[in-house]
């Protein structure tokens, strides 16, 4: 890093510590940040740094010890007051609204006023100002609720920068983003830098914690692995701190697929929203992965084969059935959908993990309408084995970790014992550990005989498990990429429409 | 269970509130009606009697029974403010019918009103996208209309029919046939609403309507047949209420829908959808009416009754909303 970080503590945990319930989130956590740094913190799902993070914004409160901000003890009882003070969360999960335009969203609460009214020419040319200098490419008249995830978080962090803040906590901000989105978050993490401001980056992504960190915490169960210089660690070191012990990460190995192997899915000239004229099949055994941009459609294809929005051309084969074009009958034909979004289109976060698992298979666990509810409890535990996920059936979802919560999405697709899954980012937002369970498990699928359809915006991913490699390009098939075609500078090229090798 | 000890059994990542805040919705309200249920005792030496007790059944046959179906609306995330208007042109139509035709046909009739106007009200929700709370209300005020032109705005009686009375008003075991038929229907919903898909499917639809329809559920379906639900037990209560008195008016119900959404919610069933339970809307419902009853019983002036009632529904609305903040 070529300017150095000061040697003043900007923020300084002190012996923090947090319970949920009966489970010890965070335990005797001690963190000096450092002013105008970027520190990291790391650790598996449930590791704790998220709950860290919102501490420090004020999104909950301590149960011990203490934070000292520029030396003076402080204690937040809300996000705003953190934000009085210069701390600024930038979540998981956007908060805006939905139906204002970017630049009204950035300003909320904060408007330029003259005489009582929103002063609309001062609110536009701050606006621009703060999108010049922050390097972003934002209209600011866009309907919020319109843009993709990607650009809706880009307004989230605009929004911290306009109030000031000069300590900003990112909790997983490149989760949803793709390749070239990625680059310019860490762009503009770098400039913030450079701009003197703090960043406390939680991360589940290492090469990026390894380029743009200056300190990395290491969290594991909720007490500090060790906090050290950035520049001494490697992804390998960090996985092991996180784990306790080393882990390689690796693939599980492909299995063949049968050339007189049949074809489950076949997608011929579909077009739905946002997917045009799109042609593709998947044999039964066999992983085909979807690679493209944020917004090339791989999402609204998913949805349209699934039947969650109508299509409007093509046709739709799940063995020798026609798909009906709604998810009950997909479901009927063997089909099966883990959704991007569990939180939106996934899980009932207040209902017990076995009536989160079992909806799906429900018409073949009952009597006469009753549910058999030995046969369920049996069978829900059973697939929650298979995906190792947790033994507890009568907790509320919303209890688990993102990645016990993606488990149980997998765990409702297997019970329904489909021959196509489209898994859509599967792994998004899940710990390292809980990966590879999952990469194993979709492996096994295929093994047995099932035809999988995978999204997913790790590269690394698609390559690592997928037989095939289909690329999308706004809305349409840019490229099939198979055996030694199949490489990170095909897919990109493809991805980006570039006809070189390199990505733009 | 390979991996279990990696990744398995980590709960909990809620705030420490989510465990308290969960106990007060979900147990909440066995409290109140417990003390509210001594308190009578000790105040009042005629309400541990078996016929003011029995009376209190009775009298709140019809609006457990409106409250049973009630929950599943609420539950499935609508909202159903035609039910005192429905009760009321169904208790002037059984009461019509009955007169005119036979007390079976007026049972029939009463019962199939209601349920005409429940999937009208349903189909207004889904097929038409109409916001529940608007939708419903609108249909309280068409279906109160007609009751009012069937009526021709008069009491409806049925005196000289007296085996109409009957339906509602035999004793069996010292209680009446109303009050068993409400505790048939309470048990009936009950079980529907926790041991079936159905009810599976109803608390999927409320909880979250969009991953439900991922998951293989008829989320519009199962909309409607809430709604018709509703509508038929608020037909089936105004055919036992007009059974009971042997008269009718198109107004009666006017404060039937109040009553009922304050049962179910005083009971812990969220206005937001997705959470809630029979038994503790039976046990809603009987709290107001113990408070209710305490009023009477103590000589109390029925106008407070009305502000302690509003002022009980205020509170149950606020507990929900603040057991949701710590989500």
């Amino acid at each position: 890093m070529a300017i150095p970080a000061s040697d003043q503590v900007h923020l300084d945990v002190r012996g923090i510590g947090k319970s949920f319930g009966a489970t010890r989130a965070l335990d005797d956590v001690s963190i000096a940040v450092r002013s105008g740094s970027v520190h990291a913190f790391v650790g598996e799902n449930g590791a704790g740094k998220s709950t860290l993070g919102k501490i420090i914004a004020g999104v909950f409160p301590q149960d011990q010890g203490d934070l000292v901000l520029r030396g003076g003890p402080v204690a937040f009882g809300s996000p705003r007051e953190a934000l009085q003070r210069g701390i600024a969360l930038v979540a998981q999960e956007v908060a805006l609204v939905p139906q204002l335009r970017v630049a009204e969203n950035v300003y909320l609460g904060v408007e330029p006023r003259r005489t009582g009214f929103i002063d609309r020419d001062r609110l536009t040319e701050r606006f621009q100002r703060l999108t010049t200098d922050a390097g972003f490419d934002l209209d600011g008249n866009a309907i919020v609720g319109r843009l993709p995830i990607a650009q809706q978080q880009q307004v989230e962090i605009l929004r911290a920068l306009a109030r000031d803040a000069d300590l900003i906590v990112l909790d997983e901000p490149s989760a949803s983003l793709s390749a070239r989105e990625v680059d310019r978050l860490h762009e503009i993490v770098r400039n913030l830098r450079t701009g003197g401001r703090t960043v406390i980056l939680v991360s589940h992504f290492l090469q990026e914690v390894l380029a743009l960190a200056d300190t990395v915490t290491v969290l594991r169960d909720g007490k500090v692995v060790r906090t050290g210089p950035a520049a001494e660690e490697t992804e390998g070191s960090l996985v092991a701190a996180m784990l306790g012990r080393p882990v390689s990460r690796t693939y599980p190995d492909k299995r063949l697929v049968a050339d007189d192997s049949p074809v489950a899915l076949a997608i011929r000239n579909l077009s739905a929203p946002g997917v045009r004229d799109v042609s593709l099949t998947v044999r039964a055994g066999e992983i085909v992965g979807l690679a493209g941009l944020i917004g090339a459609g791989r999402s609204e294809l998913a949805r349209a084969i699934y039947g969650a929005v109508p299509t409007s051309a093509g046709e739709l084969r799940a063995g020798t059935t026609t798909l009906a074009g709604s998810p009950i009958d997909s479901i009927h034909a063997g089909v099966a959908m883990i959704p991007e979004s569990r939180k939106d289109d996934g899980l009932f976060l207040r209902r017990p993990i076995r009536e989160n698992v079992s909806l799906a298979s429900l018409a073949g666990l009952h009597r006469l309408g009753f549910v058999r509810r030995r046969a369920e409890r049996v069978q829900v535990t059973g697939v929650l084995a298979r995906v190792s996920g947790t033994s507890l059936l009568e907790a509320p979802a919303g209890a688990l970790s993102g990645g016990n919560q993606q488990k149980l999405l997998f765990a409702r697709a297997l019970l329904a014992t489909p021959s196509v899954l489209i898994a859509d980012e599967p792994t998004r937002g899940v710990d390292v550990g809980a990966k590879r369970d999952l990469y194993e498990l979709l492996v096994d699928l295929a093994a047995g005989g099932v035809a999988i359809l995978l999204i997913s915006n790790e590269m690394e991913e698609l390559l690592g498990l997928a037989h095939r490699v289909v690329v999308m390009r706004k809305g349409r098939v840019a490229a099939e990429l198979a055996g030694s075609a199949m490489t990170e500078e095909a897919i990109l090229a493809a991805a980006f429409g570039t006809s070189g090798t390199a990505a733009a | 269970m390979s991996g279990s000890e990696v990744s398995g059994g980590r709960v909990a990542r809620g705030p420490s509130m989510t465990r308290l805040s969960h106990a007060v919705g979900r147990g909440g309200i066995l409290i109140p009606f417990v003390l509210t249920f001594v308190a009578l005792s000790l105040a009042s030496p005629s309400f541990l009697r078996f016929q003011n007790l029995a009376n209190i059944l009775d009298q709140q046959a019809g609006i457990i029974i409106v409250a049973a179906a009630g929950t599943f609306v609420l539950i499935a995330g609508g909202i159903d403010l035609s039910i005192g208007a429905t009760y009321g042109l169904a208790a002037a139509t059984a009461l019509n019918v009955a007169s005119s035709v036979s007390s079976p046909a007026g049972v029939v009739a009463g019962v199939a009103v209601g349920l005409a106007v429940g999937l009208a009200n349903g189909i207004i929700v889904t097929r038409f996208r109409i916001n529940a709370l608007i939708g419903s209300l609108a249909m309280s005020f068409v279906v109160s209309g007609i009751a009012a032109i069937v009526t021709k705005g008069n009491l409806v009686v049925a005196f000289d029919h007296p085996d109409f009375q009957q339906f509602a008003a035999t004793r069996i075991v010292g209680v009446t046939s109303a009050a068993w038929m409400m505790i048939l229907v309470a048990v009936a919903a009950t079980v529907l609403l926790s041991r079936t898909t159905f009810g599976r499917y109803v608390y999927a639809t409320g909880g979250n309507a969009q991953a439900a329809r991922l998951g293989g559920v008829r989320v519009n379906a199962i909309r409607v047949a809430t709604f018709a639900l509703s509508g038929a037990a608020a037909g089936l209560a105004g055919t036992i209420d007009s059974s009971r008195v042997l008269s009718a008016q198109a107004s009666s119900g006017q404060f039937l829908t109040f009553t009922v959404l304050t049962g179910i919610i005083v009971g812990g069933t969220s206005i937001l959808g997705g959470e809630g339970s029979m038994q503790r809307t039976v046990i809603g419902c009987l709290f107001v009416a113990l408070v209710a009853n305490g009023f009477n019983l103590l000589g109390l002036d029925p106008f407070y009754q009305q502000v302690t009632l509003g002022v009980i529904l205020l509170l149950a609305v606020g507990l929900d909303a603040w057991t949701r903040r710590f989500e």
